[in-house]
Order: structure tokens, then C-alpha cells, then sequence
């Protein structure tokens, strides 16, 4: 068993992963509209502070390390997350052509 | 149950919390497979969204029409219910019925105060003639973002039917089990909007 | 008043169209009032609700699948040989293009979606639970779910040749032709949303047979003891799971365009058609993988059963498969090299092709040593299997041949293509189910069907099939193409047709024979008490046949690869039969309940499908709020199991003489 939950006290692990979700979504309006970077440093920046999001609400709210033998839901989302680059990045790459047509 | 009954299922490790018990475990990693088939159908959504985002033909651009105030509102918004919902989840296995009951209703109305902006977003940019016909950019925003918000809809109902029973019955292993699952429901539909935060919103504004 | 009637009919029901729509009204009117009257002559109404319209029950479900798979082959079947009847000479009109477009449609789509898909889910229900030792699917409520679904989105899509006109923009459903500008009407309509019914049906389907294989195998049955079969079925559960939804979305979109002036697909504000080959191939080429693998499987539980040898290459086998699950979602874009996405993309995706070759190359190698030195027992099941080696091995060369970039501008939408996909597919995933089909119908039914008629059955269609199909090959690379409605004659392709047109007789005649078959068995049975009527190796062999409701008396231990098969020779003694169930070990079992609701809500999607279909929303939306209404009821069922007793289970067990 990989984590046990807790019953009892303050349930710092949902303050603290609200207060990193607030913090991140700040951030990220900062980086956009307060600082002149680049928009590619730009894009790459918030889609990082967006990963670091979703590690929040699968760790901190989803309990995702909770488990009854081997981590199978674990792996089923990392595979989504392989297709779901896939498709975008190979939908934006195959349909790039137009540019060269057109 | 009794313990010389064979059910369909293994029993399963004590040690986990009560919405793991009976079938428990096999539903909740049902479902977790279920929110990976989900990530495919949003990714496929963006991929779209990605492709037509310069297909405006001439008609308004995302520069144009996104309004910052009211995405950030929606945002915060979104995030704040997910944090109610993990509450009542907490709460919930404390055993404590009253307070799962307070703080998944405190998430059904942030959620639909959520859900009040964007329709009021989506009627103004009709109002303005930039609705699903208009341009391939629109039809592909209107679809994605609004596949995020049927999601949002049907999540509601169905937290609210969850309540009626945790009312009726109380904390029970089904019970508890069900609040489980609507709960991760509703923390990926946050996981999604951050995407549509990141990808459409805040990236529709720079590029 | 008759007036009025004629226009009803001409405008819904094509009555202006002439006597081919007469003939299959007439046809459809009578089989139905057949099978009611028959239903209610033999008074088994109270039976079909009670045994088989409201079962959870996978065995049941499975069965069901395979009787609607039959009908969807008669009827996909009888599309191609109209297909065929067309094209047998040069200038022929036997029917109008529009016609011809509507037939070679439905001929692949229902093929596919409602013929290949139901058929390999019809066995992975059989056997999948029987082989791991367990007592029905994960849920077997979605399982109902999704075989109603399933069918009711396959009913939707054939009623369309009879009320409002069939789709015609091919199965692939190419955009622009298939968008609202170019193809008004309500055709494609019943493409879009009968695919996005059954799909929902599929997509559960994958998540159950995924839980069901990683979570509910017997004790001692770990992963790398799994029967091909169901490792087959893991493998293909993953990829639906994963392709699946961009299905959904890709219908979704067209149908937005359809019904609400969205332009994703259209040629003007921005839309672009290629996106839609670009979606629907992200689904499509793992798709081809789903109605294949599960064949892969059954090959090799035949292959190895009647070479009474173990599998070869267990652990190349499983690698192999895995490769083949992630490449599959590597390759789609040979699908339309064409389109002119340049030379980057097209080398990626040539190579990504060729490269799947290999794991599908190992299989077949471990095929072949299995039966090297075996002890090889000619069945109907095994000579499906035989056949599939050396036809799929043509089909897959050339679809190695297609690969490569450049020649595929000269092999595009011709011919030598659709020889190539039937190549594979029929000999791949039709003769897969069939081979499964004999293996497990004494499992089904405890009986064996014929295997004298089966043969003949498998000889006729096994060379009618390449009649049909190989000179398609020589005709492709004389420049036939695809979807062609007729072509000149001097061209020297009339005497290639008229051999694939009395291929396609011959391949019609084998199903009949089959059929007979299956009419034969039911009249002079051949019964099977044993249980295990061909030496089998795998668990579901262990229990009675048909197996009870609950499967398993008692849970099996599992020591190993080929679980019955050690039982029946432990080490240290005499080679034998399994001892008989001990009884000590029989507890009650707690078994799910039938139910009504997942026929009730599908015929609800059904209606909401047929309103949205003729953008009749007052039809529409009311069917979906009573689909929300049946999920909602769901949701409040509290007590939906029951418990089976040990006096009822030691009684089940001594009738099969178990005990």
C-alpha cells in the first residue's frame, strides 16, 4: 500500500495544493501579460506552469498513489498522455502542408 | 457482507478507505481508465482547436475576442471548486456527513456560477456576430470550450444526485464510492480547463 | 388521400425510386411480421425478455453479438455482390451511380463496424471471462449497455436504405463530399450519429475487458500466464480505449457541420477537408489493429490446441503484441500519402509502416514453429488457421509494397489497394472469427457443429475468396480504380471482373454453406459431454459445456502457461481427467441481476439518433433526456445482485456430472 490516508486534523494537503494551484494561475497571467518575452519563451513557459497544475490535482486532490495492486490507472494515463501528444503534435505537423500549398 | 460469500470480485487490501471496498476497487480503476480515454477525446479536441486557430477568415481573431477579466474569473472559479470538492472527499472519510454535504454544495455553486460566465461569454460573442458559422476558428472554440462546459453541466447533475443519496443513505462503502468517482470527475474537468486556460485563452491572447 | 400518402412515401421512403426499394420494403415487412408471428406462435416472447433482452449475463451477450454479426455479414455481404453484379462487364447500369455509391458505403461500413467489430466482440465475451477463471465481465451492466448500443446504432444505420436514402460519400466519409454542401439529404446523417452510438458501446466495451483481463483472473494467473487469447484481447481493449474517443469527436465535428453550420470540414471560412483524413485515420489505422489482433489470438489458441504442442515464443508473442498497440498509433498517414504533406511526414510514416511489419513477421514465424513437429489435428477451426498463414502473408506484402511513399501515388485508390485491404482482412479477421466460431461453439452450445459440411463450408469460400480478390490485384495495376461506377471495355479489365464476380458468388455460397451448417447442428446435434471436446489447454475447457451461469464452481488455482492443460498431467502421476469439483469448497455466489434498462435506454438513444438524424429536435431531445433519465435510475438502484446457493450449484454440477 503505497499511501495510507489521513483521517484525522487540517487537511494541509488540499490548503497547500490550493494555494500552489492559485499561485501557478498568477504566475502564468504574469509571465503573459507583465513580462516581454518571446511568444515562443512565452508558450513554453505556461504550458511548463500547466503540467505542474495537473501534477497538483492527480497528486494532491485525485489520490492518484492510492492503489490496490500494481499502479495500472498510472500507467493507462501516461499512455493517454503519449496519444494525446500524438495527435496534437502530429495533427500540427501532417497539416503544416497548407502553408506550402497556399 | 458475509465473509464466506464468493463475490464476483477478490476482496481487496484493508487497508485502503472505505470507497475501495466491495467492487469499489474495480469501478474507481474503471473510471481512471475511463479519464485516460477522456484525455484522448479532449487532446483530439486541442489538436483541432491548435490546426484552425489561424483560420479566421476574416472574421475576429482570438486577439480580438478574448476578455482577460472574465477567463482569469472563470479560472479562479474552476480551481476554488476543485479545492471544495477534495474537501468534501476529506470529509468523507472522516465520516463526517455534514460536512461532505456542505462543501460538495459549496462546489455545485461555484461551478455554476462558473458555468453562468461562460454561457454569458459564449452569448456575447454571438451577440457580436462571432458565433459557429463565422469562421473554422470559432466552430473549433465554441466546440472544444463547449464540450468542457457540457462536461461541466452533466458534472453537476450528477453530483447533485450523488448528494440525494449520500442524504438517504449516508456514508456508506457505495455511497462513499460514488462521491469518489463524481469527485475525480470533477478535478479532471480542472485538469482540462487548465489546458484551456494555457492553450486557448492565454495563448489566444499572444499569438 | 392516396395522394398524399404516395408523397409521404416518395419523399421518406424513396417509392419514386422503382422496385428495388419495393422489393426490400416488401422483404423487411415480411421477415418482421415473420418473426413476431413466430415469437408469438411458439409464445416465446416472456422468453426473449426474460433469457436474452434483459441478460448481463457474458455468455449470453456474446451470443447475441455473434447472431447480429451473421445477420450484418448477410446483409454487408449481399452489398458486395451487388458490388460485384455492377462491375461483372464493361458498361453496365445494372445500377444508377447514386446507387452504386449508397452500396459500396454500407458495404464497408457495415463490414467493418458491423460485422468484423460485433463478431470479435461476440468471442472475446465467450471466452475472455472462462479463459481467466472469472465469473462474468468487470460490469456487467455496461456490458449489456454495450452490446444494445451496438445494436441498436447498427439498426439505425440499416434502416436508412428504406427511409431517406443510404450514406454515399464512401465508408471513410470524405470530407468535402460528405459535408452538408455537397451531399444534402439525410445519408450521412445516419453515418455520423449510428457510428457515434455503436462507438460509445465500444469504448465501454474496451474499458471492461481491460478491467475485467488486469483485475479479476484467477489466483496463481499472473500476466505472463495468460492465454494468448486474452492477451490478444488486453492489447486490443487498450487500443479502443485510446482510439475510440477521436472517433467520437471526428463524427461530432462533421455533424456539427451537417446539422449546425460549423466549418470544420468545408472548403470556405477556413475550413480544411484534409483535417477530417487526418482525424478519421488517427482512429481508422488502430482500428484495422482492434479487428485483427483478437484473429492473432485465436490462431494462436488453434494452432496451438490442434498441434497439441504449447504455444511457441509465448513471451515474443506478448512483446510483439505490445509493439504492434503503440505503432499502430504511429502510422496513419498512409493512409493518404497523396495529400501531399511533404517529404518529411511522408518518410516518417513510410517508415513507421514498415516497421509494424516486423512484430506482425514474428507472430507468424511462432505460428509456424508451433506446428513444426507438432501433432497437427486438420479441423475446420485449424484449416481456417492454415489458411490464414499463407493468404495474410499476401496481404501484408503488398501492404508493404503500399508503404513506401512514392510508389503509393501509383498503388492510390486503385485496385491493387482493395485487394490488398480484403487480403488482410478477410483472411485475417473473417477467417479468425470463423476459425474461433468452431473452436468455441461446443463451449457455446455443447456441441460440435459439422465438420464435414464445415469444411466444405471452408473450401468453397477459402478459394472463391482469392477468385475474388487476387485478379483485383492485376486490375489495380492496370489502372482500375477504387469506388469506379462502370468502366469501358477494350481496356482488357471485363475478363478480371467477370472472375471476381463468380468469386463473389462462390464466396456467398459458402456462407450459405456454413449457415447450413449451423442448421444442421441445431437439427442433429452432436453432443459434447465432456466439456473439453478438443484436448484443450486453457481454463474455459475445465468447465462444463455451455458453462453455467456462474462459470466456475469453484475458483481454479493456476500454476502456470496452458492452466487446464497442467491439471490434466500433474507431474508425478498418470496423464488423466481433472478430478471432479470438490465439493467442500462450493459457496453461495453472488451474481448480478438482469435488467431492462440497458434495452430500454438504448432504444431511447436509438429514437434521439433517428430525430437528430432528420433534424426532428422535438424527436430528439426528448430521447436523450430519457436516456438521462435511465442513467439517472441507475445511479439509485441499490440492490442489483443476487445470491446463487450452494444447493442450487451442487445441483447444476451433478446434472454435468461434476459431482
Amino acid at each position: 500500500m503505497s499511501s495510507q490516508p489521513s483521517h484525522e486534523g487540517f487537511p494541509w494537503k488540499h490548503v497547500i495544493g490550493f494555494v500552489l494551484s492559485i499561485l501557478l494561475t498568477v504566475m502564468a497571467l504574469w509571465l503573459v501579460f507583465s513580462l516581454q518575452l518571446p511568444v515562443s519563451t512565452e508558450i513554453v513557459s505556461i504550458l511548463v506552469l500547466a503540467v505542474f497544475q495537473v501534477l497538483i490535482q492527480l497528486l494532491l486532490f485525485m489520490h492518484l498513489t492510492e492503489r490496490d495492486g500494481p499502479a495500472y490507472h498510472v500507467i493507462s494515463l501516461i499512455f493517454g498522455a503519449f496519444i494525446a501528444f500524438t495527435i496534437v503534435g502530429g495533427s500540427i505537423w501532417i497539416m503544416a502542408f497548407r502553408s506550402m500549398v497556399s | 457482507m458475509a465473509v464466506n460469500m464468493e463475490s464476483l470480485h477478490e476482496p481487496i487490501s484493508s487497508s485502503l478507505p472505505l470507497e475501495y471496498q466491495g467492487d469499489g476497487n474495480l469501478k474507481i480503476f474503471g473510471f481512471w481508465v475511463f479519464l485516460a480515454a477522456e484525455v484522448v477525446l479532449f487532446s483530439t479536441l486541442f489538436a483541432v482547436y491548435l490546426v484552425f486557430h489561424g483560420n479566421v477568415a476574416g472574421g475576429p481573431t482570438s486577439q480580438q475576442l478574448f476578455d482577460i477579466r472574465g477567463f482569469t474569473i472563470e479560472t479562479f472559479l474552476l480551481l476554488t471548486s476543485s479545492f471544495t470538492m477534495g474537501l468534501g472527499t476529506y470529509e468523507m472519510r472522516r465520516q463526517n456527513t455534514k460536512g461532505v454535504l456542505a462543501w460538495v454544495l459549496i462546489t455545485v455553486l461555484l461551478g455554476l456560477g462558473f458555468l453562468g460566465m461562460e454561457i454569458s461569454e459564449f452569448a456575447h460573442y454571438v451577440s457580436i456576430g462571432a458565433n459557429i458559422s463565422r469562421s473554422a476558428f470559432l466552430s473549433a472554440f465554441f466546440v472544444l470550450v463547449g464540450t468542457h462546459g457540457s462536461h461541466v453541466t452533466l458534472g453537476i447533475l450528477w453530483i447533485l444526485s450523488i448528494l440525494v443519496q449520500v442524504m438517504r443513505k449516508g456514508i456508506t462503502p457505495k455511497t462513499a464510492r460514488k462521491l469518489f468517482v463524481v469527485g475525480l470527475y470533477w478535478h479532471f474537468l480542472d485538469v482540462v480547463w487548465v489546458f484551456i486556460f494555457t492553450v486557448v485563452y492565454l495563448t489566444g491572447k499572444v499569438m | 388521400m392516396l395522394h398524399s400518402i404516395l408523397q409521404i412515401g416518395d419523399k421518406y421512403f424513396m417509392w419514386n425510386e422503382g422496385p428495388m426499394i419495393w422489393t426490400s420494403d416488401a422483404l423487411i415487412v415480411l421477415t418482421s411480421l415473420g418473426i413476431v408471428g413466430l415469437l408469438t406462435y411458439l409464445k416465446r416472447w416472456k422468453w426473449l425478455w426474460d433469457e436474452w433482452l434483459t441478460t448481463v449475463d457474458h455468455k449470453k451477450i456474446g451470443i447475441m453479438y455473434i447472431i447480429a454479426a451473421f445477420a450484418m455479414f448477410f446483409r454487408g455481404g449481399m452489398d458486395g455482390l451487388i458490388i460485384r453484379a455492377q462491375l461483372a462487364i464493361p458498361n453496365n447500369h445494372f445500377l444508377t451511380a447514386e446507387h452504386y455509391d449508397q452500396v459500396f458505403t454500407t458495404h464497408g461500413t457495415i463490414m467493418i463496424l458491423f460485422m468484423a467489430m460485433p463478431f470479435i466482440i461476440g468471442l472475446m465475451n465467450i471466452a475472455v471471462p472462462l479463459q481467466i477463471g472469472a465469473r462474468d465481465v468487470a460490469f456487467p451492466y455496461l456490458n449489456a449497455m454495450s452490446f444494445w448500443l451496438f445494436f441498436f446504432g447498427a439498426l439505425l444505420f440499416n434502416i436508412s436504405f428504406v427511409i431517406g436514402g443510404s450514406p454515399d460519400a464512401g465508408w471513410t466519409s470524405y470530407a468535402p463530399i460528405a459535408g452538408p454542401f455537397y451531399d444534402p439529404g439525410v445519408g450521412e446523417n445516419y453515418y455520423l450519429i449510428s457510428l457515434q452510438i455503436a462507438g460509445i458501446g465500444t469504448i465501454a466495451t474496451g474499458i471492461n475487458f481491460l478491467v475485467t483481463i488486469l483485475k479479476m483472473r484467477a489466483p496463481g494467473m499472473t500476466l505472463m500466464r495468460m492465454p494468448m487469447f486474452t492477451w490478444s484481447v488486453l492489447i486490443t481493449s487498450v487500443i479502443i480505449i485510446f482510439a475510440f474517443p477521436v472517433l467520437t469527436v471526428t463524427l461530432a465535428l462533421l455533424m456539427f457541420d451537417r446539422l449546425f453550420g460549423a466549418h470544420f470540414f468545408s472548403v470556405t471560412h477556413g475550413g480544411l477537408p484534409m483535417m477530417w483524413a487526418n482525424l478519421f485515420w488517427i482512429w481508422g489505422h488502430p482500428e484495422v489493429y482492434i479487428v485483427i489482433l483478437p484473429a492473432f489470438g485465436v490462431f494462436s489458441e488453434v494452432v496451438s490446441t490442434f498441434s497439441h504442442k504449447r504455444l511457441f515464443g509465448y513471451k515474443a508473442m506478448v512483446v510483439s503484441l505490445v509493439a504492434i498497440a503503440i505503432l499502430s498509433f504511429t502510422t496513419w498517414v498512409h493512409h493518404f500519402f497523396t495529400m501531399g504533406a511533404g517529404a518529411s511526414v511522408n518518410s516518417f510514416f513510410s517508415f513507421s509502416t514498415m516497421l509494424i511489419a516486423v512484430p506482425t513477421g514474428v507472430k507468424i514465424f511462432n505460428w509456424l514453429f508451433t506446428m513444426y513437429k507438432g501433432r497437427i489435428e486438420f479441423t475446420t477451426s485449424m484449416l481456417w488457421a492454415l489458411a490464414f498463414i499463407p493468404n495474410f502473408l499476401i496481404g501484408g506484402l503488398t501492404g508493404v509494397m503500399l508503404a513506401s511513399a512514392p510508389a503509393d501515388y501509383q498503388y492510390h485508390n486503385s485496385y491493387f489497394l482493395v485487394a490488398h485491404f480484403h487480403y488482410v482482412l478477410i483472411a485475417g479477421t473473417v477467417f479468425g472469427v470463423f476459425s474461433g466460431l468452431y473452436y468455441w461453439w461446443p463451449k457455446m452450445f455443447g456441441q460440435k457443429l459439422n465438420e464435414r459440411i464445415g469444411k466444405w463450408a471452408f473450401w468453397i469460400f477459402m478459394i472463391s475468396f482469392n477468385m475474388t480478390f487476387m485478379p483485383m490485384y492485376f486490375v489495380g495495376l492496370m489502372g482500375m480504380t477504387r469506388r469506379m461506377y462502370t468502366y469501358p471495355a477494350g481496356l482488357g479489365w471485363g475478363p478480371f471482373n467477370l472472375i471476381e464476380t463468380i468469386g463473389a458468388l462462390g464466396m456467398g455460397l459458402g456462407f450459405v454453406v456454413m449457415v447450413f451448417d449451423i442448421a444442421y447442428t441445431i437439427r442433429h446435434p452432436e453432443k459434447d459431454l465432456t466439456g473439453d471436446p478438443w484436448d484443450g489447454r486453457t481454463l474455459e475447457w475445465s468447465i462444463p459445456s455451455p458453462a453455467p451461469e456462474y462459470n466456475f464452481a469453484v475458483i481454479p488455482e493456476v500454476k502456470g502457461i496452458d492452466a487446464y492443460w497442467m491439471m490434466k498431467h500433474p507431474k508425478e502421476q498418470e496423464p488423466g481427467p481433472v478430478k471432479a469439483v470438490d465439493k467442500s469448497k462450493i459457496r453461495p455466489i453472488h451474481m448480478p441481476n438482469n435488467s431492462y434498462r440497458p434495452f430500454i435506454i438504448s432504444v431511447a438513444f436509438f429514437v434521439a439518433g433517428f430525430g437528430f438524424i432528420w433534424q426532428w429536435y422535438w424527436l430528439g431531445i426528448p430521447g436523450l433526456i430519457v436516456v438521462a433519465i435511465g442513467l439517472f435510475l441507475r445511479s439509485f438502484e441499490y440492490n442489483d445482485e443476487h445470491f446463487i446457493s450452494t444447493e442450487e450449484i451442487e445441483r447444476t454440477e451433478i446434472a454435468a456430472g461434476r459431482l
